[in-house]
């Protein structure tokens, strides 16, 4: 299945849906803090959005586990920041952002892209249409790769943006606490559609992961989502 | 004019979460600035003692403390909780860096569930107090607490004071929670300058060795100037009558259902059964040297102790086990070993002029119990909490120390002390004979346990269950396990992290000890002149021998 992402249906349309709420931050960085930046990044958005396991009984009832969480510095920023305890969930980020720090290097790249996290709530069609993928927060992360010319620039570096990250956390869990939409608490045939139970410990919204590169030229590469899901379905 | 009042049972489950919710935001607060990471694990059943599905320790000290600062009140208009975070130095300077203020807003949102919505978005609240205590500057220099500095805490309860923390301070909103009796809301403000400061001011100046403790010298007790209480309320609030919220003894069960048209189903049955202990399953490393409170109280009960910062806790990762709570029967029960898990004895007071020779030891093993070692006559004797492995909670507390005392030859100790030679130990000779404490103490015994009931628990599960309860039946103690390498995994309180936590802290030599010394130094300039004679008699020998060693 779909690495990047936890659920594979039909790929959403590029412009979030109108009832989506998009938050987007904006962080410049050397290359080797690309990862750690977004990773800080990713694992606060998701800290807010995952629950422990729930454990449905009868009469519509449900308990709900609980979510542990840990520590991370980072090696090349001053800067740390905390996360769900679920190494799978780790895994799975850690695996999309070093795909996005790959792309960001690659050739055609000056340095610019994006990374995308999208919260998304499945909605069963009719056979033999796919299930629609209707989003309902989208974080978007731009990134600015600078190259710095010697090691007390890179001091610096390391300093200043851990103070952004700092904003970042702040800004982020000012969005959170604005106590928006979420969806409805899932009835146990429908909690597939509304969260990721595939992972042992914790419990994340459904969400997808997808990137986009700023090629030399100024235009979008295609995501890879497209890509991953085609080769997909393909099988 | 009221439309809906909230009815009598969600006035109930509301207080009892805003109560645990402060309780919780006290203990994410100050561990944040213990100067370690923190790790805790997710579980996917529900163990029936985590409040707001998350997996946060409680801290025994610390849930004393706050639970002191509030005295049975919960937040209210113009009643805030607040946890003020300081720095202090080796030199004794200390400077305010963060008032944590959990407050309550008149605005109320009568429609809210509260068991509900209320309850999940406090559990969201929460998770984003742990997000913001890393990122608010005194987060990086609690990391580098140890030699030059450590991080304090206070909780008082009343009025807000930020006076302290200078000009320009800055303020950052953790968030807030609509609820059916206010809006609460979680919030920080912060000392500004602190930021440019910098950790690498700190980083630069070497070590301060000098003044940390001369394990072999012992020093006089200050009279100059006795450390404040750490913790102290406010005091406004000291007569005033409040109606409390009951601690609960009850298991608040909380199941959700999806079904319309109640979003909730919600049961709170009286548990039975003793307060089943919660179940820790990870490691929480708590370096206490790291978060030093004060050191001295009153005179009568604690001593000075002169490892202020971090005697050999240069190595700031130190692991302090905690052991908490008590045995219902026997409070301040000496057991000796063998018996229910082999609970090190309490050691006997040390007889003035001894210091520094007693270490919190906590036993990592089921049936714990509390043992408060307090003065068992009124101001000479000296209960030392070495320092060096720092104190959480107010000096009062002298909940978190389990005393044990291994004693090396030569070494000051009282003489009604007895060996304990049935311990397969080393050095178990040394060890002191148990002696009664004083149990009286209500600052000392902490009346009851910490509460870590999750109101998820047992509504699914059979009832009278205790989630994972390892067999005991009579602790409920939070026990927080640490394992050094290659320890004795028994029930025997000489393992190594014992051995080198002790070994940190040698006792003095008595040859050293100071009023030995005193009193011996008028001596022996006396005796001088005395010893001159003999010895230029004795000259010719000594030539003597000196050729010889030629």
């Amino acid at each position: 299945s779909c690495p990047l992402s936890s659920r594979c249906c039909a790929p959403s349309s590029a412009a979030p849906a109108m009832n989506c709420r998009a938050e987007v931050l904006e962080v410049s960085v050397e290359g080797r803090q690309v990862e750690e930046a977004m990773l800080a990044v990713l694992h606060t958005v998701l800290l807010h959005r995952s629950t422990g396991k729930f454990h449905y009984k009868k009469e519509g009832t449900y308990s709900i586990g609980t979510v542990g969480t840990q520590d991370v510095d980072c090696d090349f920023i001053d800067f740390a920041y905390i996360r769900v305890s679920s190494e799978e969930l780790d895994r799975a980020l850690r695996k999309a952002v070093g795909e996005f720090k790959d792309a960001l290097r690659g050739s055609g790249s000056d340095g610019m892209g994006q990374i995308s996290l999208e919260f998304y709530q499945k909605k069963k069609s009719r056979w033999p249409f796919p299930d629609e993928c209707i989003p309902w927060e989208l974080w978007t992360i731009k990134v600015n790769v600078v190259n710095l010319a010697n090691e007390q620039e890179r001091q610096i570096c390391r300093e200043k943006v851990g103070e952004k990250l700092c904003e970042k956390i702040i800004n982020i869990v000012e969005v959170m606490n604005r106590h928006e939409y979420l969806p409805k608490m899932p009835t146990q045939s429908e909690v597939d559609n509304v969260f990721d139970t595939s992972l042992k410990d914790v419990q994340p919204y459904l969400y997808k992961i997808s990137y986009q590169i700023t090629d030399s030229l100024g235009t979008s590469v295609t995501t890879t989502m497209r890509r991953l899901i085609k080769d997909t379905l393909a099988l | 004019a009221m439309d809906t009042d909230l009815s009598s049972q969600d006035r109930k489950d509301l207080d009892k979460f805003i109560k645990f919710f402060a309780l919780k935001t006290v203990q994410v607060i100050v561990q944040a600035r213990l100067g370690e990471k923190i790790c805790t694990r997710s579980s996917s059943s529900p163990t029936g003692s985590d409040w707001f599905n998350l997996a946060i320790k409680d801290i025994p000290e610390v849930t004393h403390e706050a639970k002191k600062a509030l005295a049975g009140q919960l937040p209210a208009v113009g009643r805030s909780m607040c946890v003020e975070i300081s720095l202090k130095t080796s030199e004794g300077d200390s400077m305010e860096l963060e008032i944590w203020c959990l407050e309550m807003n008149e605005k109320c949102d009568k429609e809210i569930k509260v068991s509900y919505t209320v309850y999940n978005r406090l559990s969201l609240l929460l998770k984003s107090l742990l997000a913001i205590t890393r990122v608010t500057p005194a987060y990086r220099l609690s990391r580098k607490q140890g030699h030059e500095y450590v991080i304090l805490y206070r909780i008082y309860f009343g009025e807000v004071q930020l006076s302290g923390l200078g000009e320009g301070f800055q303020t950052v909103r953790v968030g807030t929670v609509g609820t059916p009796v206010g809006t609460i809301t979680l919030s920080c403000a912060y000392r500004i300058n602190l930021a440019f400061m910098s950790t690498r001011q700190f980083e630069r100046t070497p070590p301060i060795m000098g003044i940390i403790i001369d394990h072999f010298v012992d020093r006089p007790y200050p009279s100059s100037s006795p450390m404040h209480p750490f913790n102290y309320r406010a005091g406004e609030d000291n007569g005033a009558v409040y109606p409390s919220v009951e601690d609960s003894q009850e298991v608040c069960t909380t199941s959700f259902s999806t079904s319309p048209p109640s979003q909730c189903v919600f049961t709170v049955t009286k548990a039975h059964f003793q307060t089943p202990p919660p179940v820790v399953t990870d490691t929480l490393k708590v370096p206490v040297m790291g978060l030093a409170f004060s050191h001295q109280l009153s005179s009568s009960r604690l001593s000075y102790q002169p490892a202020a910062l971090g005697v050999g806790s240069a190595d700031m990762g130190y692991p302090v086990l905690f052991a908490g709570g008590l045995n219902a029967a026997h409070p301040h029960q000496m057991i000796g070993p063998g018996k229910e898990g082999g609970v090190p004895p309490v050691p006997s007071q040390p007889a003035h002029g001894t210091q520094a020779d007693q270490e919190r030891m906590c036993t990592p093993l089921d049936g714990v119990h509390y043992s408060a070692a307090t003065p068992s006559s009124s101001e000479d004797t000296e209960t030392v909490s070495n320092s060096s492995e720092g104190k959480c909670g107010s000096p009062h507390d002298l909940l978190e120390t389990i005393f044990i005392r291994k004693v090396g030859a030569f070494v000051n100790k009282p003489i009604n002390q007895v060996t304990m030679a049935n311990l397969d130990i080393p050095f178990a000779m040394f060890a002191p004979k148990n002696v009664e404490l004083e149990d009286n103490d209500p600052m000392v015994n902490p009346p009851e346990s910490p509460e870590t009931e999750s109101p998820l628990q047992g509504s699914l599960h059979s009832e009278g269950s205790s989630g994972s309860s390892t067999g005991n039946t009579h602790d409920d103690f939070v026990m927080i396990d640490f394992k050094p390498a290659f320890s004795k995994d028994d029930i025997l309180p000489m393992d190594l992290g014992t051995f080198y936590r002790e070994f940190q802290n040698p006792p003095q030599l008595s040859s050293l000890s100071i009023d030995i010394g005193a009193q011996s130094m008028a001596e022996d300039l006396d005796s001088l002149p005395e010893k001159l004679a003999v010895h230029e008699k004795n000259v010719k020998e000594f030539d003597a021998f000196v050729e010889t060693l030629q």
